[in-house]
């Protein structure tokens, strides 16, 4: 297969050329390669986008989104691979839950999929998962994912060992005790709505603790949607001392503020929840001076029936997959805010790096992971017409600009748009 | 005319919309005065309280609010455990509309319920305290109390003392008062004073004296005692001495202040008996008030269907 | 405006219901007077001021019909209603309804309806200053001061002293 003419927009430049695609690796790009092709020369091609944070909620949440809808979601969004977090039923704590994501994420074919192994044994903050038998098994990371390892030794000792099997601990920060029931952020907003509101802090606490651990055992660490602009100064500082962290954020922290909050729509109840303004322009600042490595969608289907109750009953989380491209081009692409470079990097190239994973770039010798998006493109997003199970998601009827055209995971073209 | 099938929360209230109720409550509580309790204009209609909270003094005054106009009245009790567990809010709802209901007040422990039963349903909404949001219905009542006492709301300085953080009445009241023209004071143990309420139009206060400085109307807002489990305060006495109010305290209000409490009060610790009790005590009065500005919110819900 | 009566015009008529009142109640003993507030509680007052001058104690009060107006619902408002309490019983007794203007018949109704939630009178006369026709229920005075047909757009001006009139009189004025 040869892509024709393609405008390939890699985190370090750009350039104008065909694609030949071999046995699902780029076997070559030149200016003019012989033969029949597609013509892509009217869209933009990007390496495949690569989303580090997602759930996708199988086994166990079948009904909320299975890993056949969630990777079809994923591949509509222009990912060619996708890490899932472990907050399933049964917890991916072990080698077997692992097996069976990578399995049957392959007997669907559509992208791929790399499972997050818990840190604790069932998410209980008791006892170390089976990291090593995890990592054997194809686990790429590890996360509590949706709370905090509340005993801080459990936590060190989770960096240290994991470190031994090169497997990264990713951190969702909160202080349970400080967010007591809190389901919006502590502010004009939460007063307003006299909904239960969490600080800042009880993020930024944690994401401190985990700074700590990280700089006193010099090993990595990476920090989950990160939302407010204290925590993001902390992260500045820490990486401007060396210590050794990377950083994610989601498109609402960039995009909305907690002022959406304020008719109950429980499509905003998202964990940590919408900041400030002052902390959606830090989240920009973090994206733009590096602070930030990482754009992740934090993908959180919900059936109706989750939200359709009382804000304080709602389940918390955003589905995002299919509107994570779109709106991150457009709040900071097209406003100008950073290069498409800069945003491939954000959303291609570092995650890879992250979490060491093959891909992230176009380039000889590299998979066949492609992205095909239209950048002129305006449309509005309607959630029902997400392929997510997942319909929860507060960008209803906003105009974005940015639509991905064609999917190519290893070679073959797993979402082309009708 | 109310422009709206629900009544929510005095934020999304017009000012015209508030003096209507009020002009209409102080009808009602005319007639009400002249032991006149029988209007016809709820005949054959269904009122529905929909209580997730126990609350005696409020159900019982919409209760006879909506008997008084003639409706029938049904209660229903959900235990507030019950939300977590039975059935949902919208599809009880669903099953009061199918009933024919045509207006449902509902008592909520979470904020936001009424608007969410209030997109389900066809029938009038009445919102009757939702969590920490609005009790739009207890700050009409202590309006209509303060105009039946002022020659205006506007320009009257309102002094509110408590915990203003848990306090829907309290925020019911900035909005309403801010509406109609009046300063709003507020004076709360820093646990208990929320976030941003300053942008919202209140004046907050460093000291009880402070608040209460040439004051209208000094109101006290009811302290639970789990709160102080919660770590807010450190007892009921020390509330009362630091954050209470008492003769001493009034000398600093205007010499004709009046003094509110949204009732049930813990006597002695946000006001002290002899404040409760006395002259310038408007707390009973608040209770009948509150009775004419339900049958005045029933009254101009359901008119517009009989004027159109 | 057309002028009906003046205030001895009216004075004249008043003592002519008077004796008509007498004369269709033998002895006037289970008498009482209630008048539709407010120019009706007037029209009552004057008569009983009337029957007083003939040696006649005749109880008088006034009632507020507010409350019992057929139009509360269909209208849609809030009566400025006064509680009713006649200071006297009017079980047994013969309840002559004074009023001032009779037309479509429905403050009568309105009255007799506020009266039976005081007592069970043996009977209810009715008693109008000017009956101007276009009647609406059916209703038909007992005793009438002044029969005056008359177009919808005109009204009829009932001035009592009491109410702050200058002076007495009956009037009619056009729409």
């Amino acid at each position: 297969m040869i892509f024709k003419h393609a405008n390939i927009v890699n985190a370090d430049g750009r350039m104008q050329a065909d694609i030949l695609v071999e046995n699902g690796r780029i076997a070559r790009i030149a200016p003019c390669i012989e033969g029949e092709g597609i013509d892509v020369s009217a869209y933009t091609m990007l390496p495949g986008l690569i989303d580090m944070h997602v759930h996708l909620r199988e086994p166990g949440f079948e009904r909320k989104e299975d890993i056949a809808s969630g990777t079809r979601a994923a591949v509509k969004g222009g990912f060619t691979q996708v890490c899932c977090m472990p907050n399933t039923n049964p917890v991916i704590d072990n080698k077997v839950v692992v097996t069976y994501i990578k399995a049957r994420a392959k007997e669907v074919g559509l992208c791929k999929v790399h499972p997050i192994g818990a840190i604790s044994k069932g998410q209980q903050g008791q006892e170390l998962a089976a990291i090593g038998a995890m990592k054997a098994a194809g686990a790429v990371a590890l996360s509590e994912d949706g709370k905090s390892v509340l005993s801080t030794k459990l936590m060190a000792n989770a960096m240290q060992y994991a470190a031994d099997f090169s497997l990264k601990c990713l951190c969702h920060c909160e202080d349970s005790s400080l967010v007591d029931g809190g389901v919006v952020n502590e502010g004009y907003y939460s007063t307003l709505t006299g909904l239960k509101g969490s600080l800042r802090a009880a993020e930024d606490i944690i994401i401190a603790r985990e700074l700590c651990l990280a700089e006193s055992l010099d090993l990595p660490v990476h920090i989950c949607h990160i939302s407010t602009y204290s925590g993001i100064q902390l992260i500045r500082e820490a990486k401007a001392r060396g210590v050794r962290v990377t950083a994610e954020t989601c498109p609402h922290y960039f995009t909305l503020t907690d002022a959406a909050i304020a008719d109950f729509d429980t499509n905003t109840k998202v964990n940590p929840p919408l900041r400030e303004e002052r902390d959606r322009l830090a989240v920009i600042a973090g994206l733009q001076d590096g602070t930030l490595d990482c754009i992740v969608t934090d993908h959180a289907p919900h059936h109706e029936d989750d939200k359709n109750v009382e804000y304080d009953l709602a389940a918390f989380g955003i589905s995002g997959l299919e509107t994570s491209f779109a709106l991150s081009y457009t709040q900071l692409v097209r406003s100008g805010e950073m290069t498409l470079e800069a945003l491939v990097g954000k959303m291609s190239a570092n995650p890879a790096v992250v979490l060491g994973l093959t891909g992230g770039r176009i380039c000889e010798g590299a998979p066949a992971d492609l992205t095909l998006v239209s950048l002129d493109e305006e449309w509005t997003i309607d959630p029902q017409q997400f392929v997510s199970k997942g319909k929860n998601s507060p960008f209803g009827g906003r105009k974005v600009f940015g639509r991905v055209k064609m999917t190519v995971v290893d070679g073959e073209i797993k979402y082309k748009e009708r | 005319m109310l422009n709206r099938k629900d009544v929510l929360g005095l934020y999304d209230l017009s000012a015209e919309e508030i003096d209507e109720i009020l002009t209409t409550g102080m009808n009602m509580k005319k007639l009400l005065r002249q032991n006149i309790k029988k209007l016809p204009h709820l005949q054959g209609k269904t009122v529905t309280t929909l209580f997730y909270e126990n609350s005696t003094r409020t159900r019982c005054s919409f209760e006879l609010a909506a008997d008084y106009m003639g409706a029938h009245v049904v209660n229903i009790a959900a235990a507030s455990s019950s939300v977590q567990k039975g059935e949902t809010l919208v599809d009880t709802g669903k099953t009061l509309d199918a009933m024919k209901n045509d207006v449902i007040v509902i008592r909520h422990p979470m904020g936001g319920a009424p608007r969410l039963l209030a997109k389900t349903v066809k029938a009038h909404v009445v919102n009757a305290g939702d969590g920490m949001n609005e009790h739009p219905t207890q700050a009409l009542l202590d309006m209509l109390t303060m105009r039946e006492n002022f020659p205006s709301i506007a320009g009257l300085k309102v002094a509110i003392l408590g915990d203003i953080s848990h306090s829907r009445v309290a925020k019911s009241n900035l909005f309403g008062l801010k509406k109609l023209g009046a300063e709003v004071r507020m004076f709360a143990p820093r646990t208990l004073m929320p976030t941003g309420i300053d942008r919202m139009g209140a004046k907050v206060c460093a000291s009880r004296e402070e608040a209460v400085e040439g004051a209208d109307v000094v109101m006290g807002l009811r302290i639970q005692l789990e709160r102080q489990h919660g770590g807010n305060f450190p007892s009921l006495g020390e509330y009362a001495k630091y954050y209470g109010a008492d003769e001493a305290l009034m000398r600093y209000a205007a010499p004709h202040a009046l003094v509110m409490h949204p009732g049930p009060v813990n006597r002695g610790v946000e006001l002290t008996s002899a404040l409760i009790d006395g002259d310038t005590s408007r707390i009973e009065e608040q209770v009948l008030s509150g009775i004419a500005v339900r049958m005045a919110i029933l009254f101009l819900l359901t008119k517009e269907e009989v004027a159109s | 405006m057309t002028v009906l009566s003046d205030g001895a015009g009216l004075r004249r008529m008043l003592v002519r219901l008077a004796h008509e009142i007498e004369e269709r109640n033998e002895g006037l003993s289970d008498v009482a007077l209630v008048g539709i507030k407010r120019g009706g509680e007037v029209t009552a007052q004057r008569i009983c001021g009337v029957l007083a001058s003939m040696g006649h104690a005749v109880p008088c009060a006034g009632i507020d019909i507010g409350m019992t107006r057929d139009d509360l619902v269909s209208a849609f408002f809030v009566p400025d209603a006064a509680p009713n309490a006649l200071g006297f019983d009017i079980t047994d007794k013969t309840v002559v309804l004074c009023d001032d203007v009779l037309h479509t018949g429905r403050s009568a109704v309105a009255a007799i309806e506020a009266l039976f939630a005081l007592g069970r009178p043996r009977r209810i006369q009715l008693l109008v200053l000017v009956d101007r026709g276009g009647r609406e229920l059916p209703v038909r005075a007992d005793f009438v001061g002044k029969n005056v047909p008359t177009a919808r757009s005109e009204r009829i001006d009932v001035r009592f002293t009491e109410l702050g009139a200058a002076e007495d009189a009956l009037a009619i004025v056009k729409g």
